[in-house]
């Protein structure tokens, strides 16, 4: 057993901080979000030449071979910042199902551009269902002579609007299984067809509403085996459940090194609140929700770097994590009294990451049943 | 990062479970009560298993499994991690190990012990030949520990001890005290006290029952008039009672049976799966399946801050945050479970043991009733928030 980083772990861990306090700081976060297209290029251009977009794929494709746990180590540090833009749709929802199902053809085509950071790939597979289950997947695909034709409306795509390929996850056939019969496509944002609708979400992130009427596509944009989607959309999920928890546990840490420092620096009655009993209590519910958390995620992160099943520990983290970040923040608001409650104070920007983090990816009470199901429910 | 066992250990894993399948009496299962991080129905601490626990110290102490954690010059296998694996397998089996005298008595006599005091008790300590009770606590003195009335005079080559001590877990089935008591009355808080060993069998000490919440006699109040120890029984320095007391501490972090919290799981899983309720298993039931995967998934983060104290033990950093953290979180969600397990039993949930409707035998409700202790004995909750807020992450005491 080793429960420390490894050394050029602890490296990506130290500079992804150094450099996100430097080039992200809240100014620019609450700019970017502010803003039309939700990131800035300037940003994805420095983060893109650190390699941080490639940092998964392999180096024949333009990345720099690393593992999944090295970017989980990375995501705990975005989340820390709170870094915004189109990071986790083109390195998870993108590169992964590539990496997982595309053909060597597809692989070269698309993945040198991901780790460059010149194309933006996402994942089109909720719909206004909701839902993260393969009977949710009603977007409909009829045959017409070599090509396929898609229509349907795909609901929260995050930053769809600033996407150059769309990972959409449609029903090309139906069987006893809802799995059976779902296919994925790799579709171009300006085919034919495709509109966008951006949403307005409580987190400032971009999600949007697509809809695919009457899409032509080819065979050579099928990513893997038609009818054969599923597996790799399950997968994907898993480790963007994963992904997503890391940045939740940066965003708790984040919350509670702001509450310590205003703790320390805040008195009442003559004395730093932080020498309340009460508040010190908070801050020893605070440390043991996130590490307590970190645990899961670090294990479910090993397991899929290993190759390991990790189906348990990925729904047990996100389950766990959504929740933690959201108690942590309430705790975090409480400590910071009204100023907290200010939209000129950084509280909020965590606070309202919480709440759509723990939804993204299937609220806990999904993965609490994914766990049921493992425990032999 | 490696969140795996090695070969070796996972081995040691399996040669303790071969162990207790033999050595176990067939009856164990029925007999058993134990519940996770609580201290009402400890076998260890009860009359009924004097016998066994006794035996069973002897049997783990001729495989050296009392001194697994101790450095090789005294005789162990220096490892933390084996130690731990030891506590994982016996308390999911609900086994009464786990005396002061190995838990707390050994390491502290290693770390401050005289040479005499080394070798006249570390081997029989080793050997599971001699128990002790924890003599801390008094009517007067629970979390503020520093205002022990129970004081030792010097006369001669003895001390002569006057007072009494409280919620004395198996004093009535052990062989020595492991006593703090006050010895400079006007010395400044803390640094009055000294640590000693006092035989059960002295001539004044008087030992007397109480009858805990499960009904159990695990708790005793112990008298002392004119009790005479002798000097070469000290434990540490003179007044240095509480600094060995807090040196302790650190190592009783692992005792929270994080096993039996496992063992709770599968039980309630298999109870979930066996038994129907309008026409459908109860492990058809949302709700129910719902609380079973979010008490599996705490457990997990216990089994997180446990193996995590371990490592940090091994590698002979000193866990301060996760130590308080271990025993503020097992013992809390010890309370969670039992709560859940009720909630999940339903109407059986009240059942106590002796009824033949009661499921489980009975021990859910009584684990429920037992597990109020956790967050109360060995430090409350708020005493280990506080610690952790204070000297795990530096705020300010005033």
């Amino acid at each position: 057993m080793d429960l420390d980083l490894s050394e050029e772990q602890k490296i990506i861990k130290k500079s992804a901080h150094d450099f996100l306090m430097r080039e992200c700081p809240k100014e620019l976060v609450r700019e970017i979000v502010q803003s039309e297209r939700g990131y800035s290029t300037e940003l994805w251009q420095k983060m893109a030449e650190l390699g941080w977009m490639g940092l998964i794929i392999p180096e024949e494709y333009g990345g720099s071979g690393g593992s999944f746990l090295d970017l989980i180590v990375l995501l705990e540090e975005m989340g820390y910042n709170i870094c915004p833009g189109p990071f986790r749709s083109a390195v998870v929802l993108g590169s992964i199902p590539l990496l997982i199902a595309g053909t060597e053809a597809q692989k070269n085509r698309f993945l040198p551009g991901i780790a460059s950071g010149d194309s933006i790939f996402t994942l089109a597979l909720t719909e206004p269902n909701a839902s993260y289950e393969p009977s949710s997947i009603e977007t409909s695909v009829r045959s017409d002579g070599d090509e396929y034709v898609i229509s349907g409306t795909k609901l929260f795509v995050p930053d769809a609007h600033v996407a150059d390929y769309l990972l959409c996850v449609a029903r090309t056939g139906e069987g006893n299984d809802p799995e059976d019969g779902i296919t994925i496509f790799i579709i171009d944002t300006s085919r034919r067809g495709i509109s966008l609708t951006n949403l307005k979400t409580i987190a400032g992130d971009r999600q949007c509403e697509v809809i695919f009427d009457e899409v032509r596509v080819s065979g050579e944009e099928v990513l893997g085996n038609i009818n054969r989607g599923w597996p790799v959309a399950r997968e994907t999920l898993e480790r963007a459940a994963v992904a997503l928890s890391a940045e939740m546990i940066g965003g708790a840490q984040a919350v509670m090194d702001m509450a310590l420092q205003y703790a320390e620096d805040r008195t009442q009655f003559n004395r730093p609140i932080g020498s309340f009993q009460a508040v010190q209590h908070h801050f020893a519910n605070m440390w043991t929700e996130i590490n307590g958390s970190r645990y899961l995620l670090y294990r479910a992160a090993w397991k899929i770097s290993e190759g390991l099943p990790a189906s348990m520990d990925a729904a047990m983290a996100k389950a766990r994590i959504g929740e933690a970040y959201r108690r942590v923040t309430i705790l975090g608001h409480q400590i910071f009294g009204a100023i907290g409650f200010t939209s000129e104070h950084d509280m909020h920007l965590y606070h309202r990451r919480s709440m759509s983090g723990d939804l993204f990816f299937g609220p806990a009470a999904f993965h609490r049943a994914q766990v049921a199901r493992e425990l032999g429910l | 990062m490696d969140f795996e066992f090695t070969e070796e250990e996972r081995a040691f894993r399996q040669e303790i479970e071969d162990f207790l399948k033999e050595e176990l009496p067939s009856d164990w299962e029925e007999r058993a009560l134990y519940w996770p991080a609580s201290y009402g129905a400890l076998p260890i601490f009860e009359e009924e298993f004097k016998e066994i626990s006794d035996q069973l110290l002897r049997k783990f102490g001729e495989r050296g499994w009392l001194s697994i954690a101790w450095p090789r010059e005294y005789g162990g296998m220096q490892s933390i991690m084996k130690q731990a694996i030891l506590e994982d397998v016996i308390s999911y089996y609900r086994i009464p190990i786990g005396d002061v005298s190995t838990s707390i008595g050994a390491p502290t006599i290693m770390a401050v012990g005289s040479d005499e005091m080394k070798s006249e008790w570390l081997p029989r300590i080793a050997r599971g030949e001699v128990r002790f009770w924890l003599g801390y606590s008094e009517p007067n003195a629970g979390s503020d520990l520093a205002s022990i009335k129970t004081h030792a005079v010097a006369d001669g080559d003895d001390f002569i001890i006057n007072g009494q001590k409280i919620w004395s877990s198996g004093a009535h089935v052990s062989d020595y005290a492991w006593l703090l008591v006050q010895t400079d009355p006007d010395a400044p808080r803390h640094r009055g006290a000294t640590l000693m060993l006092v035989d059960n069998k002295s001539p004044g000490v008087t030992i007397r029952p109480i009858e805990n919440i499960c009904g159990i006699h695990s708790f005793n109040e112990v008298f002392f008039d004119d009790v005479r120890v002798p000097k070469k029984n000290i434990v540490g320095g003179l007044n240095q009672g509480f600094y060995c007391v807090m040196l302790a501490l650190q190592f009783e972090r692992l005792a929270v049976g994080v096993g039996a919290f496992r063992r709770v799981l599968d039980e309630m899983v298999k109870f979930a799966r066996e038994t129907e309720k309008d026409g459908e298993p109860l492990s058809k039931n949302q709700l129910v399946r719902d609380k079973l995967a979010a008490m599996a998934i705490e457990i997990e983060v216990l089994y997180g801050f446990y193996w995590r104290t371990v490592w940090m033990m091994d590698r002979g950093l000193v866990p301060e945050i996760e130590a308080s953290v271990l025993k503020l979180f097992g013992s809390e969600l010890s309370r969670t479970i039992a709560s859940t397990a009720m909630e999940i039993l339903g109407l059986y949930g009240q059942l106590e043991r002796g009824s033949r409707w009661a499921p489980l035998m009975g021990w859910i409700s009584l684990g429920y009733l037992d597990s109020i202790s956790g967050p109360i004995g060995a430090g409350t909750s708020e005493v280990q928030r506080g610690i952790i807020a204070t000297r795990g992450l530096g705020l300010p005491r005033k």
